[in-house]
């Protein structure tokens, strides 16, 4: 399976780019994405993620074709 | 009920004019605009940025009108958000809320421009008047301390 993530706002900049794309056979969570991706960076406590665009938590299966978020705390309006 | 995401300066009492025409049956309108101030955490700001999730700040504020729309009797709802280059001064969000009753009206604009503030992905980058530049970490409570 294929799956998409991105990045943004201050975690894009500390990572030092917006997207990523991960191929692997078997059962990854949302954490398993970033840790594949990331090994050496711990995944920040105040991070949100999304799948698809809907908010979920770490432990959320991803399927092929879903697209990852991980981005920090939003400070809109 | 009408999500706009702007890339450019807008005048929201003439988005209000112009969206009401094609509102029928209201009594009561509530409507909430946040500015940008030329001041931060006891800095001078003089412009900023706004990034957001293009697709998932549309979704999440659809979703937010409809938990309003559940909630309350809300005959439409407008929301326009900018993103991209902002100066002081310049309005950052419009919520306007048609209703029939004022206490609908009120409230349907409340839930939402909170939930908006906690939940659509729009991050906020500041120029401050020392040319630094620099991320907003997290929304206030949305009150000064007197």
């Amino acid at each position: 399976m294929t799956i998409k993530v991105r990045y943004f706002a201050s975690l894009k900049d500390s990572l030092g780019r917006s997207d990523d794309c991960v191929t692997d056979t078997g059962s990854l969570s949302v954490h398993d994405v970033w840790q594949r991706l990331n090994a050496a960076q711990a995944l920040p406590t105040n991070v949100l993620v999304a799948v698809n665009m809907d908010y979920v938590t770490l432990d959320t299966i991803v399927k092929d074709g879903d697209e990852v978020a991980f981005f920090p705390p939003v400070t809109g309006g | 009920m009408t999500i706009i995401i702007r890339n450019a300066a807008f005048n929201p009492w003439q988005e209000i004019q112009h969206y009401q025409d094609g509102v029928t049956g209201y009594g009561a309108t509530n409507i909430f605009i946040g500015t940008m101030r030329d001041f931060n955490d006891g800095d001078t700001v003089k412009a900023m940025t706004l990034e957001h999730y293009e697709g998932m700040t549309e979704k999440q504020l659809a979703k937010i009108v409809e938990q309003a729309s559940q909630q309350w009797a809300v005959l439409d709802a407008l929301i326009v958000h900018r993103v991209g280059d902002i100066l002081p001064n310049e309005p950052i969000v419009l919520v306007s809320v048609w209703t029939t009753h004022r206490g609908d009206a009120f409230d349907a604009c409340r839930f939402i421009m909170e939930a908006l503030k906690s939940h659509a992905p729009f991050w906020k980058k500041e120029l401050l008047i020392t040319d630094e530049e620099r991320w907003v970490t997290h929304n206030t409570d949305g009150y000064q301390s007197k």
